[in-house]
This record gives structure tokens, sequence and C-alpha cells, in this order.
């Protein structure tokens, strides 16, 4: 390059007046912004919220107190107390997450063998306290009653890649 | 009326400011008083309708001057002066400077320069008079060679100053700034067609 | 003069002192609430937009938090001097705008003749402005000191060789502007570029119009030369140990330093109230001046969007090493124009003195 050219481009600020342009363009470009409670990006079918303990289509609990979940818990995030229930089934009595220990890594949804324990969409369930934090079975049944139907259609849509 | 009474608050303003300078403790509160005396000096200078003096007292000793002094306490190890510390030792040379002022002063207000003649007939000139303008006028004319070499001597202080302080150390490794500045992406960026 | 008209000048002083110091304080606040914006929009973001319509009443909540949030002064501050250190920051901002000249009015026919809109009327105006803004870094210093802490310290230390080697190149722009227009008084400078843009000063003095610019970036410590509260070695400089009130103080005074350099900018270089073109007259010249110094302002937030910060060696190198010879060649030229018969009647044209 010659000499004058070079003098030019650094006297006229050409380098500067490029970076300029750049931000000026993006200063009219359509914003990207999301105003997250009015607006929402879509979430994927895999996507690992809050617990979810599920029911079979009679309306029975489909935890069967393996304990697997249990087990694998990274974060031992999770407290099982089972025993035999009146018809012979073995049941739990206690079924506890502590959400403020949970990881959110999925992997008690991957061990369940019957799919009982899952994670579902919903990720807003924050409070001003720790023990709003601390799901039982009751609360967690609650959860997987009222949002069934998503639940289902999403292992659905995941089911064929896994 | 309200002329004399502002003249007698910017004076007394700079003696006080000019006897806190030497009586203060900390050293960065005998700037400040220093500073604050140059303020008043400057109002005394407005009053004499000598803007372009005040302004350019405001903008150099305040404005550059001060700034470095501030600057140099700022990073000396701040020791508070212990008062009349060899007060004694240093009486002779001090009151001798002193003496040797106050004999200048008498001299200069009895010269006749300063008599109430000579101040009278400058008196407060009018609107039309510019002495930004006049002053320019005088130093780049009448007192251009004094200017000059003041300027001169000013510059030679600069070079020595620069000489004095500037050395290079073979065991420190220095950036070219200019050279890293100078860099383009011509220089440095090569774009190159990878066959896949 | 009796005691009524004392009463009565005094109250139109006070007047005019609150006509400027109250728009520039409101100004301020729209100004943080414009660079956030400014700056969200050339990240592709919406910027802040929540408090009120489009985030309008943003700076209102800022001030209210800032108002009601605790001042810290450290147990080993100078805390005299840590308590004054905002305030001296902020008073040469603010009375800096006193010779500031927003326009001429005839006050809708009241006055046969026009007068020039600002608190005084100074003839060494230009020169008031540059020491009253070589004051600014005294609160920058007090506060780097008084803080007792050593980020302030340094970032006072870094404060203080920016502004004295930027305002010596600043200094030299500015004497090209009083060669052309042989006056000192700010509104004589404007006077000298009436009559439509090609009389503007931007044009023979382009160069320096740049200069100027840029020193007026360093003066005011906006990015790229705010490495004075360099974030990311410096936490926040000089302002690192303050906080609500104070803190808010000093962006005061730095939003208000620069809404006067942008003043300036426009008033010396592009013609201060003046259209750019002769029949755009109808609309009041101050609306002209507000709107250049606010496309002045719109460019410091445009460049604090787009630029990296210098790194410290470099901006001393800039102002020592280029703009300095750079100024001081144009003096030298204007200077040769000016007294050079066969060249004389180039520059003729922006020498009304003549």
């Amino acid at each position: 390059m010659g000499l004058l050219q070079k003098a030019s481009k650094t006297w006229l600020l050409l380098e500067l007046v490029k970076g300029l342009a750049v931000t000026g363009r993006y200063f009219f470009q359509k914003k990207i912004t999301i105003e997250y409670p009015e607006e929402r990006t879509p979430l994927s079918p895999r996507f690992r919220g809050l617990h979810a303990l599920r029911r079979n289509e009679h309306g029975e609990e489909r935890c069967i107190a393996c304990k697997l979940c249990e087990a694998v818990c990274p974060a031992m995030a999770i407290t099982i107390e089972s025993e035999e229930r009146d018809d012979g089934s073995r049941r739990t009595t206690r079924y506890d997450i502590d959400l403020s220990k949970c990881i959110y890594c999925g992997l008690c949804q991957e061990a369940c063998p019957v799919d009982a324990i899952v994670e579902t969409q919903i990720f807003e369930y924050g409070g001003e306290t720790r023990d709003v934090l601390f799901y039982d079975k009751k609360m967690l049944l609650e959860v997987g009653d009222r949002y069934e139907a998503q639940i289902a259609r999403n292992i659905k849509a995941d089911a064929p890649y896994c | 009326m309200i002329e004399a009474f502002f003249f007698y608050v910017f004076a007394l303003m700079s003696v006080v400011a000019g006897a806190g300078v030497i009586l203060a403790r900390n050293t960065m509160f005998s700037v400040m008083w220093l500073i604050f005396c140059f303020f008043n000096a400057a109002g005394l200078f407005f009053m004499l309708d000598a803007e372009f003096l005040g302004i350019i007292l405001i903008l150099v000793y305040v404005g550059a001057v001060m700034v470095l002094f501030m600057f140099v306490v700022m990073m000396l190890e701040l020791n508070k002066a212990k008062l009349r510390e060899g007060f004694l030792q240093y009486l002779p040379t001090g009151g001798m400077i002193a003496f040797i002022l106050m004999i200048e002063f008498i001299a200069a207000a009895s010269s006749g320069v300063f008599s109430n003649e000579a101040i009278m007939a400058v008196g407060h000139l009018g609107k039309e008079v510019n002495n930004t303008v006049e002053i320019g006028k005088m130093l780049y004319t009448q007192y251009l060679l004094g200017f000059e070499v003041a300027a001169i001597i000013l510059l030679v202080a600069l070079v020595g100053a620069i000489v004095l302080t500037l050395r290079t150390r073979d065991d420190v490794k220095y950036q070219n700034i200019s050279r890293q500045v100078n860099v383009r992406k011509e220089d440095r960026m090569k774009i190159v067609k990878v066959k896949l | 003069m009796d005691g009524l008209d004392i009463a009565v000048t005094t109250l139109l002083w006070v007047l005019e002192i609150l006509a400027i110091a109250v728009p520039v304080a409101l100004s301020v606040a729209y100004i943080t609430y414009a660079e956030r914006r400014v700056i969200g929009f050339m990240q592709a973001r919406k910027g802040c937009n929540r408090v009120g319509p489009h985030g309008l009443l943003q700076p209102l909540a800022d001030g209210l938090k800032l108002f009601l949030k605790e001042t810290i002064i450290p147990a080993k501050a100078n805390k005299f001097l840590f308590v004054a250190a905002p305030v001296i920051a902020l008073t040469p901002a603010l009375i800096a705008f006193a010779v500031v000249p927003f326009g001429e009015t005839r006050l809708f026919g009241l006055w046969d003749t026009p007068h020039v809109m600002s608190i005084a009327h100074l003839n060494v105006g230009i020169l008031y402005v540059m020491a009253i803004s070589s004051l600014a870094v005294y609160g920058v210093l007090l506060a780097g000191w008084a803080s007792n802490s050593k980020y302030a310290l340094l970032g006072a230390v870094r404060a203080t060789c920016q502004m004295v080697s930027y305002e010596i190149a600043m200094g030299f722009s500015l004497v090209c502007v009083l060669m052309l227009a042989g006056t000192m008084d700010l509104s004589g400078i404007v006077h000298a570029q009436e009559g439509g843009f090609w009389h503007w000063y931007i044009i023979p003095l382009f160069p320096m119009f740049l200069v100027y610019f840029i020193s007026g970036c360093a003066e005011t410590n906006r990015t790229p030369f705010d490495l004075v509260e360099g974030d990311a070695e410096l936490v926040a400089g000089h302002i690192v140990e303050y906080s609500g009130m104070w803190f808010a103080t000093f962006s005061l005074a730095e939003y208000a330093a620069l809404i006067l350099i942008s003043l300036m900018t426009s008033i010396l270089f592009l013609g201060g109230w003046y259209a750019p073109f002769p029949f755009l007259d109808f609309i009041p010249g101050t609306f002209w001046l507000l709107g250049k110094a606010a496309f002045f302002i719109f460019v410091f937030i445009w460049f604090r969007a787009t630029f990296p910060r210098y790194r410290y060696d470099q901006m001393m190198r800039l102002g020592w090493k280029v703009f300095l010879p750079w100024t001081l060649a144009w003096i030298a030229v204007i200077g040769i124009f000016t007294y050079t018969p066969g060249l004389q009647d180039l520059i003729a044209f922006y020498q009304p003195w003549r």
C-alpha cells in the first residue's frame, strides 16, 4: 500500500469511522431483546425444571420406591422412605427433594424405570425462604397432577431421541 | 464603596490564605490554601479590570501548576510537619528574605508608578479598551525581546528537565508505542483460501 | 443604586442562574437515560424501558435510589476533603455555563437590538471556559487522595496526567479559532461564523475540530479515554469509595462537563446558534445550538458504544506526540495564510476582523 494511501487512512480516521458505521448500523437493526415476563423464549421438551411425580392412567402413583433416583442423585437431594402398603405393593411413605441442593442434572429422570419422577418445564418457583424450595411427596404429586398433559407431551416429543 | 469592600475581602482572604500555607500541618492543606490564595489574587485582578491577567492566573497557576504540585504532594509520604521545627535555624535566612522583600515593596510603592495621579490616569477605562488586545500589542512590539528571551529560557528548562530525567536502561524491555499503534490489519492478517 | 434596584438585579441574576442550572441538571438525568438507551440500541438490545412509558421515569428512579442510599465515609479517609471533593468537582462544571451564549433574542420584539442570551458577557469568555474546566481536575484529584485507597489514588494520578496533557492540545486548537475570529468573546466567535455552513470554522479548521472534540473526550474522561475509572484495572478509579448522593454528584459533574464540551464544540466550530442555511433562520437560534449540542452528545455516546479503551501510555502519546504537533503546525499554517499576501484572500473569508 502506498505511503500516501496509508497516511490518508490514518489521518482521516477511516478505521474509526468504519467502527462507528458498524455500531450505527446496529442502532437501526431489529432488537433481539425478549421482555421476559410478557415475552418468552420457546423451551425444549428436554428442559429440566421443577420435578414432578406422575401417576399412571388408573390414578395410582407410578413410583415403586426402587430408590434408584436416590442412589443416582449426585447432589443427594432426594430422600426416600418406603414400606409395604395394605394391598401388598411397595410404595414410598416419604419422597423429598431439596431443590436448593438439586443441580437439575436430570439423572433421576434417566434412572427411573417407571417414568415416575420427571423434570418439567416449570422454572418460576422461587421463594423468599429456603423451605419453599423443599418439596415433599404431596407437593411433587400435585405438580405432576396439574401438568400431566404437558409432561406427557414432552416425553412423547423426546421419545424418538432417547 | 462596594468596590472597596470587595477589595478588603479579597486582600484579607489572600493574606489569611498565605498564612494558611505556612501554618497548615498537612501538606495537602498547604497546597489548597495556596490555591485559595491564587483565587483571591485573581479576584483582585478582576477588580482592577485586568480580567485577562486574572483568568490567566487561574488557568496557568491553579489549572496547571498547582495540579502538578498536588500531584507531587500526593505521591510523597505524608508526614505531618511539626510546627516550629528548626524555627531558629531558619530565622536568619527567612528574616533576611522578608526584609529585602519589604524594602522592595516600599521602593516600588514610592517610585511614582503607583502614585495617586498615575493610577487615576488609568482608572477604569471604558468598554472599548480590550486589555487582552493591549497586552498582546505591548508584548509583541515593545517587549518582544524580553518575551522571546523568556520563551527561550523556558524551552531550555523544558529540554533540560527532559535530558536530566531521560535514561534508557538496557535491562528493561520497552514497548514502541508508535509501532504498536501504527500496525494495520494488512500487516498482521492474511486471508488464506484453504482447499477442502 | 437603591435597595430596590439591588433586589431586582439580584432576583434577575438568580432567575438567570436557575434558568440554566435547572435544565442542565435535568438534561444530565436524561442523558444518562439516553446513554443507556442508545448503547442498548447499538448492541441490538432495547435498553431500559420498564419504569414509566419507554422507561422515561428511569432517571427519577435512579436518582431516588441514590438519594436514599447511605453515604459511607471510609474510616481512614480524610473526612473533610472526602466530602468536599464531589462539590469541588461539580462547581466548575456548573459555573462554566455562565458565559455560554445560548442564542440571541429580541424578547418577542421588546428590544430593538438582539441581546445575547448568556448570564455573563465576558470578553475573555473562551479563556474563562478553559480556566474553569481546568479546575475540574481538582475534584478527581482530591477524591482520589482523600479516599485513602490505592485504586482511587491511581485513578487520580491518571486523571491528572490526562487532563494536564490534553488541556494543552485543547488550548492550542482554540488558538486557531481565535486567530480566525479575532475575538475571545464567545458570542463574537459565533457572530464571526454568520451566514450559512460555508462560514463555519469546521471547514478551515477541520483537524482542529477533531483535536478539540477528541481532547474533549479525554477532558471529560469519556470512553475511549476513561482509564481514570477503567473498571478492568482500577475498579472505578477515584469514585471507588463513594456511594449514594456523593457518587451521584460526581456523575452529575461528569455529564455537565459533557454538555459543556458539546456546546463549546458547536459554538466554536459549528456556528453556534446559526442555521446551516440562511433561509432556515426562522427557527429560533437556541434550537439550532441545542440541536447541534445534542448531536455531539449523541456522538459521545456513540463513541462509548464503539471504541475500546485506550492503553494509558498510548493515550499520553496521542496527546503529546500527535495532537500537540498538529495543533502547533495548524497555528503556523493559519499565521502564514493570514500574513502572506497571495494567500491572504483565501482565508480572509473566515476572518471578519479584516
